[in-house]
């Protein structure tokens, strides 16, 4: 089908915006935090070494490239701090992607059981808390979790403890707050994988003497594995990265890179180590988002 | 009576809000019986099928296989099987696996043998580790077929089983359906909406028409005495002729006055005398000679196996007949149309 002219000039037009969107905010901004990441900390304004002088010349050039190393690099690889906050950050947030598969799968098969009429309003009901501020439901899961908080008020009251559990400042509260945090983030795209399902193979199953438990894990479960692995995508990869909820729900023993990005960044005003964490941080982020794309196209051919 | 019906339908009623999709069905199959429910989309004809599957649940009736009613069983608990219109192969199994999922509860090597005897049976050797969408579309219906039928069901229902293919497998695949469905005795029910396929399959035919079951038999009941100009006109092409019902005339026929003179033809009905009806003759009942209604040949095509003639009333009524090739009237003659009481049937208007 030889399309005309004017309409593939278009849609050329038409992938410009996106391209110039993602070259301004974040290769741009990419390439300057690697810059940084490449420079020594100083006493100065800005608080590194080298800054490229415009008005150098060639020279100037030759200078600035010859004092760039990859000495904050070394250092994250040696010391046992980053290797640790590494290793936190990676199990934090692959022990809460395994939680929000087990509690999501089964919100989204009853999101998408549920009867038609019903799921518009049930899938507005999962989005409801982005009404909110992100900082504020933390916060509130503070005045939750704290030792006279909600919960162990609720809890003593019941008999079901004699004395207030120490929940806040733990990892169970940075668990709680990164699950609750990205529950809708795993329910959305599972959902989507398996309304999209063809009722017929369900009903096949069932035909064919296979109870409801079985129909889920023979032909459901397998079936919605690719919304699986975008829920898990989408949780995991900025999970990883994640500040807010550690810094606020965590103890000073809960270690990930966020956090330390933060300290270096703002107490060390350290900016190149800080650099250095942030591009680490994107490559082991870059690892999933490959995956999570193979998944979503193996999807699209499978529809 | 001592082999029970292999499927009894008693007062199926579903009704989905305010509308009626099954109306009071009442049916019966002897075993191995291939029947053939018939009707145009929306007439219900599917709705009833999923109440015998068990997908969805009758608002009032019973349902029967086998003389044990399960109106209130599960689908996975119910002796029946169906084979889906689009197949609904399980896309992330094997040919083997689909045919297999229904073998749960089976010893694992009696299993694997049931399998390679059903792709035997359905002349697909070799294409047990193949995914369903490596397969051609009648490729993929042997395999549903071969699915639906691994659990040696007394009942087994199909919807629309030859729906998506194409014109000459169809003829081909629907030779195969009667000679497998002989071979295994099990009673089918087959939706289909297309009556030339369901005069070709079934032993018997009912035909739906907005929720009810109108009328059972035998395709040749059917299409020579149609209880309804509906019936008539869904089995094949049909001449309605108007008029007014006369007296009772010889065993079983009545006369009818029309606007071309009296005729004289089957009645079944109970009609009142003087009643508008309708004289329903099929063109090949129609006799082109000395006798009847006068008409003139207003065209005449050869079609290889018979002639199709256009007959032009003197009020401008046209009628279709059908003869064999070779000879009888040119076109422009002058001739007399007429038919044997026994080839026309009088019908409500």
């Amino acid at each position: 089908m030889g399309a005309p002219q004017p309409n593939r000039l278009f849609a050329r037009l038409l992938r410009l915006p996106p391209l110039l969107w993602l070259g301004a905010f974040f290769l741009l901004p990419f390439l300057v935090t690697l810059k940084i990441s490449l420079s020594e900390p100083a006493t100065a304004i800005p608080p590194y070494l080298p800054v490229l002088e415009w008005d150098g010349g060639l020279d100037g050039w030759s200078s600035f490239l010859e004092s760039l190393n990859f000495t904050n690099y070394l250092t994250l690889a040696r010391d046992d701090l980053y290797r640790a906050a590494l290793l936190g950050s990676l199990a934090y947030a692959g022990a809460a992607t395994a939680i929000l598969v087990l509690i999501g799968t089964p919100i989204a098969y009853a999101l998408a059981r549920a009867p038609q009429r019903w799921q518009p309003l049930l899938v507005a009901l999962v989005v409801v808390p982005f009404w909110t501020s992100f900082l504020i439901r933390i916060y509130a899961w503070i005045a939750i979790l704290k030792q006279e908080g909600l919960l162990n008020l609720a809890l003593l009251k019941l008999g079901v403890i004699a004395h207030p559990l120490v929940i806040l400042n733990t990892d169970a509260a940075v668990m709680i707050g990164l699950v609750y945090a990205y529950l809708p983030f795993m329910v959305l795209p599972l959902y989507a994988v398996m309304n999209r399902l063809d009722p017929t193979l369900p009903e096949a199953a069932a035909d064919l003497g296979a109870g409801p438990a079985r129909v889920f894990w023979s032909v459901t479960l397998p079936l919605s594995l690719p919304g699986i692995a975008a829920g898990a995508g989408l949780c995991f990869i900025p999970m990883v990265g994640e500040f807010v909820i550690p810094d606020l729900l965590g103890g000073s023993e809960t270690l990930m890179l966020g956090r330390v990005l933060w300290s270096e960044f703002f107490s060390n005003r350290d900016w190149p180590l800080a650099a250095a964490v942030a591009v680490l941080l994107l490559a082991i982020v870059i690892g999933p988002v490959m995956l999570f794309r193979d998944s979503l196209r193996a999807d699209g051919e499978g529809a | 009576m001592a082999v029970p019906p292999s499927l009894r339908i008693r007062g199926l009623v579903k009704r989905f809000g305010s509308h009626v999709a099954v109306d009071g069905v009442e049916l019966e199959l002897v075993p191995g019986e291939f029947f053939c429910l018939l009707g145009p989309s929306g007439c219900g004809k599917s709705t009833l099928l999923r109440m015998i599957a068990g997908f969805e649940a009758p608002s009032e009736g019973i349902v029967e296989v086998g003389g044990a009613d399960i109106t209130a069983l599960p689908p996975h608990r119910r002796p029946v099987n169906m084979m889906f219109q689009a197949y609904a192969l399980f896309p992330h199994m094997s040919v083997a696996a689909n045919i297999a999922y229904g073998l749960k509860g089976m010893p694992k090597a009696r299993a694997v043998e049931r399998v390679a005897e059903l792709l035997r049976l359905v002349r697909l050797e070799g294409f047990g580790d193949r995914r369903p969408d490596t397969l051609s579309g009648g490729q993929r219906q042997r395999v549903a077929l071969a699915r639906a039928i691994a659990r040696e069901p007394g009942l087994l229902l199909l919807d629309e089983p030859l729906g998506a293919l194409d014109r000459g497998l169809r003829e081909e695949t629907q030779g195969e359906l009667r000679t497998l469905q002989r071979r295994l005795g099990t009673s089918f029910v087959v939706v289909t909406h297309d009556p030339e396929e369901a005069m070709m399959l079934a032993d018997r035919i009912g035909v739906m028409e907005r929720g009810r079951l109108v009328q059972v038999g035998p395709p040749a009941a059917l299409y020579r005495r149609p209880a309804s100009r509906y019936v008539a006109g869904l089995l094949g092409d049909v001449n309605l002729i108007p008029g007014r019902l006369g007296p009772a005339g010889a065993v079983g026929t009545r006369a009818v006055v029309t606007a071309h003179g009296t005729v004289t033809a089957q009645a079944d009905g109970v009609l009142a005398e003087g009643a508008q009806v309708v004289v329903a003759v099929r063109p090949e009942s129609l006799v082109l000679g000395e006798r009847g209604l006068a008409a003139v040949v207003e065209d005449a095509t050869f079609l290889g196996d018979r002639i199709r003639r256009v007959l032009r009333l003197p009020d401008g009524t046209a009628l279709r007949a059908s003869g064999p090739p070779g000879g009888g009237p040119e076109r422009g003659a002058a001739i007399r149309a007429g038919f044997a009481p026994a080839d026309a049937v009088i019908l409500p208007a």
